[in-house]
């Protein structure tokens, strides 16, 4: 199989490292042309290290080393005028658009109770109202295809609860109700949406002191790669600590293809087990 | 690439409908095919061969019934000496009975549904894992719409696909240690015989005497989110060889829908 998506445009969002990345790439491989927006800079209450413009330029060579085009736009998916602007453009430069993926997000920690204001709504505001804009930006031009795809990067969290993370998981679960409403909105334009729920992915948003302290509460220090991996293998059946980007794209891949032409409205982990462990 | 070049399946019911079209997406991806069917469909199961040889694939036939654990075993230890191994086992064998209220349904109705569609997956399974190497490998069992909700006068049915969920859920745990996944795949009412039939236009079509696939294709349609009213075996075998490639290879455990919308549309 090869080629499973030549002649398709696709709108990436968070698309300068870790999953979104991944989706870039591997939808380039197989034929699309990419519309790949993100952040590139920090975020509140978030202690990853931001994405930066040298990161989606990276990116956005890769997708042209596939030999496909691409289009960049750094944009922030809390503001709904910006991704307007920006989603129209893409779609400008292309002629069209295809498929979605809404894969922006930001991890942070915190006690149910003891979140701040300020960390629970950017939670909101990102993981779950950033989604809702992306859709609600696009969907008009996948419409006016009469076709067209669109996955929404949740969580295994997504799909059970996870302690200290209550913001993080209310935001993943809200994504996926928003994905079986919008489904049914969109299944009479012929458009397919559905959800992909990973368990740990091996990118940035994981692999901080944050996270990984997190997972080894019994060292005083920041945990090596190795602690982690070992602490965070017992969360998964299959014997793997994490799962790499390309999983997760491979997934959405599948979802966008032909191959799922009726697949519509499903919640499907790429989670190592960990979900039914 | 799907990593399926030269790999071994095992596909159950493999003599028509869903069940060949896994055997040819399988070949078409460079593997080898073991291929189950009972006796009774031995013609067409020889066709099923002849189809996956025409993709320059080696297939070994084995007429076998699911419910006998004896002839299962046979046929895998056959089909994996004249293959030379095994990889993914697509558990795929099942009926669809004639429906009845819970409480009409005979003993024999009852335990004949449980035997093929439960009992026989666990059979495939049992004979299957010995053989499977300690290498990986997938395993996927054919489950449907109905292992996921109830409809009226499914019972049996409904019961056996639910249950095949549990059965996966566990296999997921004890063999993903070996880094064997188990996943299942849930079609909504997929374009064979199965469905395509008068039996099931009729029951579909209480208003017309003689109701055609066309008349049955309106009502199932309606009942999906996508504007189709079944969804091809094709569709059902890209689902299962997205799980059994390596691109699923972190994917265990879980429920696949390929139901065009069936399960999520709001009434």
């Amino acid at each position: 199989m090869s080629g499973r998506l030549t002649g398709k445009v696709a709108l990436i969002t968070g698309a300068a490292r870790g999953i979104g990345r991944a989706q870039a790439v591997r939808f380039a491989e197989e034929g699309a042309d990419i519309i790949a927006l993100d952040i590139c800079g920090p975020v509140d209450t978030v202690v990853v290290p931001p994405s930066t413009p040298e990161d989606l330029d990276e990116t956005a060579q890769l997708v042209v080393a596939a030999g496909q085009n691409v289009v960049t736009e750094i944009v922030d998916v809390r503001d709904a005028d910006q991704l307007q602007r920006a989603a129209d453009r893409g779609v400008e430069a292309f002629g069209g658009l295809d498929i979605v993926c809404a894969t922006a997000g930001i991890t942070s920690r915190g006690m149910a109770t003891e979140l701040s204001t300020v960390a629970w709504q950017t939670m909101l505001d990102i993981n779950l109202s950033g989604v809702w804009r992306t859709c609600k930006v696009t969907a008009p031009h996948l419409i006016a295809r009469g076709s067209g795809s669109i996955t929404l990067v949740s969580s295994i969290a997504g799909l059970r609860g996870l302690l200290g993370v209550a913001h993080y998981t209310a935001a993943k679960h809200g994504v996926v109700g928003l994905m079986r409403s919008l489904a049914n909105d969109l299944a009479p334009h012929g458009i397919r949406v559905n959800s992909v729920h990973p368990t740990n992915v091996d990118t940035p948003l994981i692999q901080n002191a944050a996270v990984a302290g997190a997972f080894r509460p019994d060292l005083d220090r920041e945990p090596t790669r190795q602690e982690f991996a070992e602490a965070a293998r017992t969360m998964n059946m299959l014997d793997s600590p994490w799962v790499e980007p390309v999983d997760v794209a491979n997934a959405c891949l599948f979802l966008a293809s032909e191959e799922a032409r009726y697949i519509t409205a499903v919640t499907l982990p790429v989670d190592a087990g960990s979900t039914q462990r | 690439m799907t990593g399926l070049l030269d790999k071994v399946v095992l596909v159950t019911g493999a003599a028509q409908g869903t069940g060949r079209v896994h055997c040819q997406r399988f070949a078409d991806e460079g593997a080898d095919v073991i291929a189950v069917d009972v006796p009774a469909v031995a013609d067409e199961l020889r066709s099923t061969a002849t189809e996956v040889e025409k993709r320059g694939r080696r297939c070994a036939a084995a007429c076998s019934d699911v419910c006998d654990i004896d002839s299962m075993t046979v046929a895998v230890e056959a089909g994996v000496a004249a293959l030379g191994r095994l990889d993914v086992v697509v558990a795929n064998a099942g009926i669809h009975p004639p429906g009845a209220p819970t409480w009409e349904l005979t003993e024999d109705e009852w335990l004949r549904t449980l035997d093929v569609n439960l009992t026989g997956v666990w059979h495939t399974v049992k004979a299957s894992v010995p053989s499977m190497g300690s290498t990986g490998g997938s395993i996927v069992i054919i489950s449907s719409t109905n292992g996921l909700r109830g409809t009226a006068n499914t019972a049996h049915y409904t019961a056996s696909k639910h249950a095949v969920v549990g059965l996966a859920r566990t296999l997921a745990n004890e063999l993903g240690p070996r880094g064997i996944r188990v996943n299942t795949v849930h079609p909504g009412a997929v374009g064979t015989a199965m469905v395509l039939n008068e039996a099931t236009f009729k029951r579909l079509r209480p208003d017309l005497l003689n109701p055609k696939a066309e008349d049955a294709a309106e009502v199932l349609k309606a009942r999906n989110l996508l504007p189709v009213p079944w969804v091809e075996p094709v569709d059902v075998a890209n689902a299962v060889v997205f799980l059994a490639s390596d691109e699923g290879r972190y994917i265990t455990g879980t429920q696949l829908v390929v139901d065009a919308g069936l399960t999520q549309k709001s009434t």
